[in-house]
């Protein structure tokens, strides 16, 4: 009998497990452990603070989406001991395994923050990557009539790194909606030298930023935060009456217990397989690996789709003969119900173009479109219907040039 | 891309001066880069400069600014008096690495 271990049943793991319980043959046994039974669908949450949503509309048990050939395990992680081929639960109990994959995510961590966490918490300053802060921050949003609404990212790597941009451009539309946009004030905040650092991303979006009279704070890294200003590490200070800030994102704490993390607690793989670099058993794949591209549920499905194959082969004694090129994909809500869609990989910028059909869409990439809207909202369901199951979605998982504009600009190759 | 010539050397730079091939750069050519920005390199800027370097080397990716200061122990306030401003940029500009970016 062999034993595959999965730690995380969030997007990947979910899929990995599911993809797997189907292909691997009956000397397996698979198991998946997570902390608890609450699979969140993480998009969703930008629609929390604006009504769009509520919490219930997001939130599924973890357990209900997993294939019943595999086991599932609710159980924090204490620590993998990888020389011992072993991941040890904080109830004592240890789970052996032959094969271990982490896909155990990133998340908002505000104590890196100094001050964060103090008295405006949850007062004036929210953040919309947990279900309770989205939840929080809806009424936030709905007792706020006038004053300075910063919107702020303490950090790089985020997970979804449009996501702050999308509140930026929904809250405007919230407020033209309410009439009070003239009374109130709205910053963007962020530690990059520009809001759009692709060359054609920000030649073609650029004006969004302006058109909204949003204003823009650039090279802003946050060292510390009092009362109700953000504090660079340069001495500038922001000011805002109702904070909106994305904190440091760093995988588990496990991952740094087990001494598996770099800086921030991702693990580091191979960026085309996902093999760890220390160690020739354990995987790590979706927002938990250090690959240089987008933490986003879209480059976590394309992750599965080249790590199914690969795995069968590699546990085979074969040699992995798939190469994930860093494919990302993701649709950028501009309000007003409209939606941009961008599409790239380790090596090639957003191009505009049509998505997926070339010449036909029906989702126009780096353009604001109705469509590309309906797509995003439409995802919800293909999320819980047809991703997590493992069922297969028709776009491939390789980018495609197919159906893009390339223009002079379009030599981007880092 | 355009052609350069820093420190004596033809070096291919993008639109704002970064070099775009990092194997071109050598310790002859950062003090060239450090003086188009206004800086004149001293031992603690050699030091974070060796580090990223050598982490770029390793990693494949230009060093961010908790990674300078969590793995080279260089602590971010010191970062920003070596390198005034925008220091993962310019950091990166004068070790002839790529620069900072986002997704989109």
């Amino acid at each position: 009998m062999k034993r595959l271990v999965v730690i995380g049943a969030g997007t990947a793991g979910t899929m990995i497990v599911n993809k797997l319980s189907r292909e691997l043959d009956d000397d397996w046994s698979i198991t998946v452990v997570d902390r608890d039974d609450e699979h969140q669908y993480q998009p969703g949450f930008l629609f929390i603070p604006f009504g769009d949503y509520k919490p219930a509309d997001v939130v599924r048990s973890r357990h209900a989406q997993i294939d019943d050939r595999a086991t599932m395990v609710l159980e924090s992680v204490d620590r993998v001991d990888a020389d011992a081929n072993s991941v040890v639960l904080m109830d004592g109990r240890t789970l052996e395994y032959d094969y271990l994959v982490i896909a155990s995510g990133t998340h908002p961590n505000p104590a890196e923050t100094p001050g964060l966490l103090g008295d405006e918490w949850r007062k004036s300053i929210f953040d919309f990557y947990t279900l309770e802060g989205a939840t929080a921050l809806h009424e936030a949003l709905e007792d706020f009539t006038r004053g300075r609404l910063v919107v702020n990212i303490m950090e790089t790597p985020i997970k979804c790194p449009v996501a702050p941009l999308e509140f930026a451009f929904l809250a405007d539309s919230f407020f033209r909606q309410r009439g009070i946009r003239d009374q109130v004030e709205l910053v963007y905040a962020t530690p990059m030298p520009a809001v759009f650092t692709k060359p054609i991303a920000a030649e073609r979006l650029g004006h969004l930023l302006d058109d909204r009279d949003i204003k823009v704070e650039t090279d802003f890294y946050v060292e510390r935060v009092e009362g109700t200003s953000l504090v660079s590490y340069d001495e500038r200070e922001v000011d805002f009456d109702l904070l909106v800030t994305v904190p440091v994102n760093s995988g588990a704490e496990f991952v740094a217990r087990s001494g598996l993390g770099d800086e921030l607690n991702h693990v580091a793989v191979d960026k085309h397989t996902f093999l760890s670099k220390a160690h020739r058993n354990i995987f790590a794949i979706g927002d938990a690996a250090d690959l240089p591209t987008s933490k986003a549920g879209s480059v976590a499905h394309f992750s599965v789709d080249v790590f199914v194959p690969n795995f069968i082969d590699y546990v085979a004694g074969r040699p992995m003969t798939e190469a994930f090129d860093g494919h990302a994909n993701c649709f950028v809500e501009s309000g007003d119900g409209k939606a941009l869609l961008i599409d790239f990989n380790y090596d090639t910028e957003p191009l505009p173009g049509s998505y997926p059909v070339p010449g036909i869409g029906p989702f126009r990439l780096l353009t604001e479109t109705v469509v590309n809207h309906i797509g995003k909202k439409a995802f919800k369901w293909t999320y819980w219907n047809v991703l997590l199951p493992g069922r297969p979605l028709p776009v491939p998982n390789r980018m495609s040039m197919a159906g893009k504009i390339q223009t002079n600009q379009g030599d981007d190759k880092t | 891309m355009t052609t350069a010539t820093i420190a004596g050397k033809q070096l291919t730079v993008d639109d704002e001066g970064f070099l775009t091939d990092p194997q071109q750069w050598d310790e002859t050519i950062a003090p060239a880069l450090a003086t188009n920005i206004g800086l004149e390199l001293s031992d603690d800027h050699w030091a974070v400069l060796r580090f990223l370097r050598s982490d770029f080397a390793s990693e494949g990716e230009t060093a961010t600014l908790r990674r300078v200061s969590t793995i080279g122990g260089f602590p971010t306030k010191q970062l920003y008096q070596l390198f005034p401003k925008k220091p993962a940029k310019k950091m990166a500009y004068v070790a002839g690495l790529p620069k900072p970016k986002g997704c989109i």
